[in-house]
């Protein structure tokens, strides 16, 4: 267990522009911490950054509380799955796993009886004896994760270990990470694209765009509480609507396409006074009117597509020059073209300022259900 | 009912037509260049020829049979053996060397490429004229370079002592651009990764070169190796423009000794034995070293 500090970390591959800057994080011992963020917006970059293998071009990398920017790798005292997995492609699964071990000079049955035991866990003994190139694409990461975890390394940085592999593994892969994580207390900084990952494992998450942190938090509160439309729409799928919105003095709030209110407190409205802004909502805080639904903006809305997924439905429409998408949960006979009467509840809506992208107005009233309140027994 | 026959040789057939016309350029290019004047040495290795290379009595294996009890014929099989295990280890080592120096991301590393690879680009009579100045008895480079060293003169190409050694020393330093571009290029295809992965580790550098690099370049290494050795037993330029096969025969390498016998003795039946031996040994010891070797090579 070891903490990881990065203070106003920049880097520039060219000495001019920074692909990662300003970053400053504390990443906490035993926490499992997950970096998001678009293709190409520095998560590898950091990644190798703190695993020592770029220079750091400002700032000041601390790992167990010591200064580690000129520490060489192996003095950093961490594992990593690389992206490509790196795995030697003349040495067999067992090799490869007991790579790190041989160079730390353990004593070869130890070797062998650790490797088994990570094989063991990753559903790779029957594979121990072959080649990387007689393994599939998904067998192949698993021998990089093995790598990695047969280190008992106390820091291990993941970059997209499980991108290639499919649905259920994946699923399964997720839980088997954090358990191992969780048990060997190991400090995970764990990088990926995919938000379902980031959610579900992550203890904290960051959100990185083009090199600049966008938000640092609980998943949950990341969720509820974007810090920015970039945030908002890159977390949750369907992706948050958002539209632009005009302040009007008046009516005490905003209006999106002169039609849908969000109504906003005196402070949020002094806030947000001469600026130009967006609001937006989620796909499942859109909701059809049945009867006894409470008040809110109902509006008709035309369907431009539909998209049932067993449980849910999800449906577009058009609201002024954006689509929006809304989730409904069920199975929804709607079919393109239809008029459907909608209702975008107000306290739901987020508001950010379109140039800073600071947000103004937080959502209200998200239902947060606990067993001990809800479920009668 | 229908009976199913089965289909005709000539439809059966029809993959192979096809292979074998494509094929054919390639057949009779190596037909004329390459068979056709194998054949003709095996054929001529037994007979005794007239001035004109035109076989006139045949002897049977008499050839060979002068041949191997000839000292001459076999001092050249020594001088030969030993110039290949002078040249091809150590210009292989030396450019593995460079190799590995050169593949070393360093500012202007591009220059020291360039340098190192440069002999590729030069003629063997150009650079051996270049060697002849060098190793002049008296206003050669190495000969003053000992004088100051206060060490005593020695006469590079003609005490038969050193003859064969300088001639290696200059093929060595002829074959090494060839070498060293090829495992250059060798290195440069391992991934990256693979070293920041046992850096991780903890890897030092020569274990790094024992585990990773020196198995991935094994293909690499294996074909340079073929070559060289191939290369070094048909070493002929450099002799002929440097010693000439003297003194007292010590340069005399078999392909030397080929021409002498044929080009200018007018042997060509004993020429074409002494090819034909040739011949068998370099397919000998590549067989050889298929059978040794290729077991340890690692192919991606
Ligand atoms: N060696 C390099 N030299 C110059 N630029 C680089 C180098 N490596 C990465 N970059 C640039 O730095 C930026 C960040 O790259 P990085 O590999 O960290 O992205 P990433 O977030 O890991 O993307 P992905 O999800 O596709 O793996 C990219 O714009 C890339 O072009
Ligand atoms: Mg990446």
């Amino acid at each position: 267990m070891k903490k990881v500090e990065l203070i106003d970390v920049s880097k520039s591959y060219d000495k001019q522009v920074d692909v990662i800057s300003n970053i400053d994080v504390t990443i906490e011992p035993g926490e499992f911490f997950v970096l998001v963020g678009p293709s190409g917006c520095g998560k590898s970059t950091m990644l190798r950054m703190i695993a020592g293998l770029e220079e750091i071009t400002g700032g000041i990398i601390e790992i167990g509380g010591k200064r580690a920017n000129h520490l060489s790798p192996d003095k950093r005292d961490l594992s990593m799955v690389f992206q490509n997995y790196a795995l030697y492609p003349h040495l067999t699964v067992q090799q490869n796993i007991t790579f790190g071990l041989d160079v730390k000079k353990v004593k070869k049955a130890v070797q062998a009886e650790r490797a088994n035991e990570v094989a063991e866990m990753l559903g790779l003994s029957d594979f121990l004896k072959r080649k990387p190139r007689e393994l599939s694409g998904g067998q192949r990461q698993r021998v990089a994760l093995a790598r990695a975890i047969v280190s008992e390394a106390p820091i291990c940085l993941m970059d997209e270990p499980l991108s290639n592999l499919d649905a259920k593994l994946r699923a399964h892969m997720r839980t088997e990470i954090r358990r191992i994580q969780r048990k060997l207390g190991i400090t995970m900084i764990y990088v990926t694209h995919d938000q379902v990952e980031a959610m579900t494992m992550g203890d904290r998450i960051m959100i990185l765009h083009e090199g600049k942190i966008q938000q640092v938090g609980k998943p949950i509160d990341i969720y509820n509480y974007p810090a920015n439309p970039f945030v908002a729409t890159f977390i949750g799928s369907p992706p948050m609507n958002i539209s632009p919105a005009r302040a009007v003095p008046t009516k005490s709030g905003i209006f999106i396409e002169d039609t849908i209110h969000v109504p906003m407190n005196e402070e949020q409205v002094a806030a947000s006074s001469a600026r130009s802004l967006l609001a937006g909502i989620r796909p499942e805080h859109i909701k059809p009117i049945v009867t006894g639904t409470e008040s809110g903006n109902r509006i008709q809305v035309e369907v431009t597509n539909v998209e049932i997924l067993g449980n849910e439905t999800v449906f577009s429409f058009q609201v002024g020059q954006r689509e929006w998408m809304a989730k409904w949960s069920g199975q929804w006979d709607i079919a393109i073209g239809d008029q459907v009467p909608i209702l975008l509840g107000s306290e739901y809506f987020c508001v950010f300022d379109e140039e800073t992208g600071e947000l103004i107005r937080k959502p209200e009233g998200l239902e947060h259900l606990s067993i001990a309140k809800e479920v009668i027994i | 009912m229908t009976t199913v026959r089965a289909p005709g040789v000539w439809k059966r057939s029809a993959n192979l037509r096809v292979g074998f016309l494509y094929l054919l350029p390639s057949i009779i290019l190596f037909a004329v260049f390459l068979f056709y004047p194998m054949i003709r040495t095996i054929y001529l290795s037994f007979f005794l020829t007239d001035q004109n290379g035109n076989a006139a009595v045949n002897v049977g294996f008499e050839n060979y049979s002068y041949l191997l009890t000839s000292p001459a014929f076999l001092n050249s099989m020594k001088a030969t053996g030993l110039f290949v295990l002078y040249t091809v280890p150590v210009g292989i080592i030396l450019a593995l060397f460079f190799a590995l120096l050169a593949n070393e991301k360093l500012k202007g590393i591009g220059f020291f490429r360039t340098m190192y690879s440069s002999t590729m680009g030069i003629s063997v009579a150009a650079s051996s004229v270049i060697w002849l100045f060098l190793f002049h008895p008296s206003v050669g480079v190495f000969n003053r370079i000992l004088l100051v060293l206060d060490l005593p003169q020695i006469q590079w190409l003609l005490d038969p002592e050193w003859a064969l050694i300088s001639i290696a020393i200059s093929t060595i330093w002829m074959n090494t651009g060839f070498s060293f571009l090829i495992l250059l290029g060798g290195l440069q295809n391992i991934d990256e990764h693979l070293y920041e992965s046992s850096r991780i580790d903890g890897a030092g550098y020569f274990y790094r070169l024992r585990r990773i690099t020196i198995p991935m370049l094994s293909p690499t290494l294996f074909f340079i190796i073929t070559i060289s050795l191939i290369n070094a037993f048909q070493t002929f330029g450099q002799i002929d423009i440097l010693t000439k096969g003297g003194p007292s025969q010590s340069t005399n390498l078999i392909v030397y000794s080929i021409y002498r016998e044929a080009f200018i003795n007018y042997q060509f039946g004993t020429a074409s034995a002494q090819a034909v031996i040739l011949f068998v040994i370099i397919l000998v010891v590549t067989l050889l070293q298929f059978k040794l070797l290729e077991r340890k090579v690692h192919y991606q």
